[in-house]
């Protein structure tokens, strides 16, 4: 899989790598052309469109260059407390996920060993999700939590929830769902390095008479960082930029707006093109230096 | 039970997670022999109707076949650029390893709904006019990283030796790189078109953002979910799993027998 070699790929060795620089410029040529054109290019253009003013006597949706940083103090004015949301759930996300996938990865990749029979099987259960649209899934959920389904009307018979208990529209809701659809991308890295765990580590942690959860925390634990860090980053990059989950139409409200909401409404509805272009340039920019700051804590550099 | 959390605790916890994953896989597909009306939501009874009608649904078939067709080219594009990119990564030394580097890791970093929004202030300052080509140019990007780090896992673990001894026995550039390389970087290269084609079907953030008029599924369903989805799209969703469910558990016992076939002579 894929995921394998996101989390595989810091150990791989250069092969002698001294060939003609010439032959390497033709095979980099096309993608780095491509990513200058459709990555680098676009992110100039979301900085120039963020500093826009809308053009005088112009329709909606008009607007002409000018150095109008005053967008961004008012981005933060109107949507400060969005963005603080939407990484508040992310994070919350992140953690559930982790502490959700963490034993599935340990069963297929330590526990089921034996049985390889049963590591695949797990394994393609775990992916099994990817092969069905998420919008689907997500709104599966919301059918089977809508407030007349039977399951919520089984829940408050059995007085687990009150008896004017909401699913839909509830921030519980919003992370519920972010992190349901982010547990495969956080089992498979773990997995990957799981996978690998030589277990005579773990015998010699007993037979120097640590316990269990000794040795889970000192040296299972610490040997499979690379798959956490692997698995929060992709669970955590994108939930923080997610707008379906929050979405009125799926699982969110009016009170659980993420910063992805604010951007897709701010460009594709309201056509207010420089406050969504500022949003996406902060959004990046706070994401680029909490990983930053995470993959260095880590220790984990070599991701890529 | 030296290294296991309690003996029977974790298989437990591990086939309860995963059939809480399965639940709306499940929900999906049951609800796709819903005889509903137009909104799918309450259960009104069983009916194969809705497998034998499939396109009768307005725009269900049409976006389906736009996502195809958008996955196979995306994924074509970026598998080609991204191989390429992979091979030199690994096999070539040149300047500016770093920046490259960055600059492949860096669209996996962006949240795609970024990467949406650059994309479309470019195409509206360039006036672009949004459609199939917009939405390829998209899928093609967010692919490509995920190709080059697939694909360059598989070209490390290749030994250079092969190539060199194809190269003694005087065999050209292409000849070597035809017969030697590319049949062995082949899973590599299936691997990262598998996964682009998996993410660009699924994909409608970024989508969203440059589409214009033209529909993809995911986007249909989105579109829809505000009105009530058509039992059609469960169909076409559940077929989907279906058909790639089969692709990986076939791709996994083939795999597993020749590996059975290449082991058996030692052991």
């Amino acid at each position: 899989m894929a995921f394998a070699a996101f989390a595989s790929s810091a150990q791989a060795v250069d092969a002698a790598p001294r060939k003609s620089s010439k032959v390497a410029l033709v095979l980099l040529a096309p993608g780095l052309a491509y990513l200058a054109l459709f990555f680098l290019t676009p992110l100039i253009a979301l900085i120039l469109t963020s500093l826009q003013a809308p053009a005088l006597y112009g329709d909606m949706g008009e607007f002409v260059y000018a150095f109008r940083w005053e967008n961004y103090v008012s981005v933060v004015n109107e949507y400060g407390d969005t963005f603080l949301r939407s990484f508040g759930y992310a994070l919350i996300a992140t953690v559930a996920a982790l502490l959700v996938s963490y034993p599935i990865a340990y069963f297929i990749g330590v526990w089921a060993r034996k049985w390889p029979v049963v590591q695949a099987v797990a394994l393609i259960l775990v992916i099994a999700p990817f092969f069905i649209s998420f919008l689907l899934r997500t709104l599966a959920w919301k059918q089977i939590f809508s407030d007349d389904s039977w399951t919520m009307e089984t829940l408050k018979a059995l007085s687990i929830l009150g008896p004017d208990a909401h699913f839909t529209g509830t921030p519980f809701a919003v992370i519920f769902g972010l992190t349901y659809n982010f547990i495969p991308f956080m089992t498979l890295p773990i997995y990957t390095t799981l996978e690998r765990l030589d277990t005579r580590y773990l015998e010699a942690s007993g037979d120097l008479y640590a316990r269990p959860s000794t040795t889970f925390f000192k040296v299972t634990l610490p040997l499979s960082m690379p798959g956490i860090v692997s698995g929060t980053l992709l669970t955590f990059i994108p939930a923080s930029g997610d707008y379906i989950n929050a979405s009125g139409d799926f699982l969110g409200g009016p009170g659980t707006q993420m910063v992805g909401n604010a951007i897709q409404s701010n460009f594709l509805v309201i056509l207010q093109y420089p406050a969504a272009a500022a949003l996406s340039i902060m959004l990046m920019a706070v994401i680029l230096v909490i990983v930053a700051i995470y993959v260095k804590r880590s220790g984990t550099e070599d991701l890529i | 039970m030296r290294f296991s959390f309690g003996k029977a605790l974790l298989p437990i916890y591990t086939v309860l997670a995963l059939v809480f994953l399965l639940i709306p896989i499940g929900y999906t597909f049951v609800f796709s022999f819903n005889a509903s009306d137009k909104s799918n939501i309450v259960w009104r009874g069983f009916t194969f109707e809705n497998w034998t009608t499939v396109c009768n649904a307005q725009g269900v078939c049409d976006s389906f076949v736009n996502s195809i067709i958008i996955g196979v080219v995306a994924t074509a594009l970026a598998t080609a650029i991204g191989t390429a990119m992979a091979i030199a990564l690994v096999r070539y030394r040149f300047r500016f390893r770093g920046p490259v580097t960055l600059l492949l890791f860096l669209p996996m970093a962006t949240p795609e709904v970024v990467m949406g929004a650059g994309l479309a202030s470019q195409f509206l300052t360039a006036g672009v006019e949004k459609g199939m080509v917009t939405i390829i140019i998209a899928h093609t990007l967010f692919c490509l990283s995920f190709v080059v780090v697939t694909v360059k896992a598989r070209v490390s673990s290749l030994d250079p030796a092969l190539e060199e001894a194809g190269r003694d026995l005087y065999g050209s550039p292409a000849q070597v790189f035809w017969r030697i390389t590319f049949p062995l970087l082949l899973p590599g290269i299936m691997a990262a078109a598998l996964l682009s084609f998996a993410l660009s079907f699924d994909d409608f953030i970024i989508t969203y953002f440059n589409s214009g008029s033209v529909y993809t599924f995911p986007k249909f369903v989105y579109i829809s979910a505000a009105r009530g989805i058509p039992a059609q799209a469960n169909v076409i969703a559940s077929a989907v799993f279906f058909l790639a469910l089969a692709i990986v558990i076939v791709s996994q016992v083939f795999a597993s027998r020749k590996a059975k076939k290449l082991a058996a002579p030692i052991s």
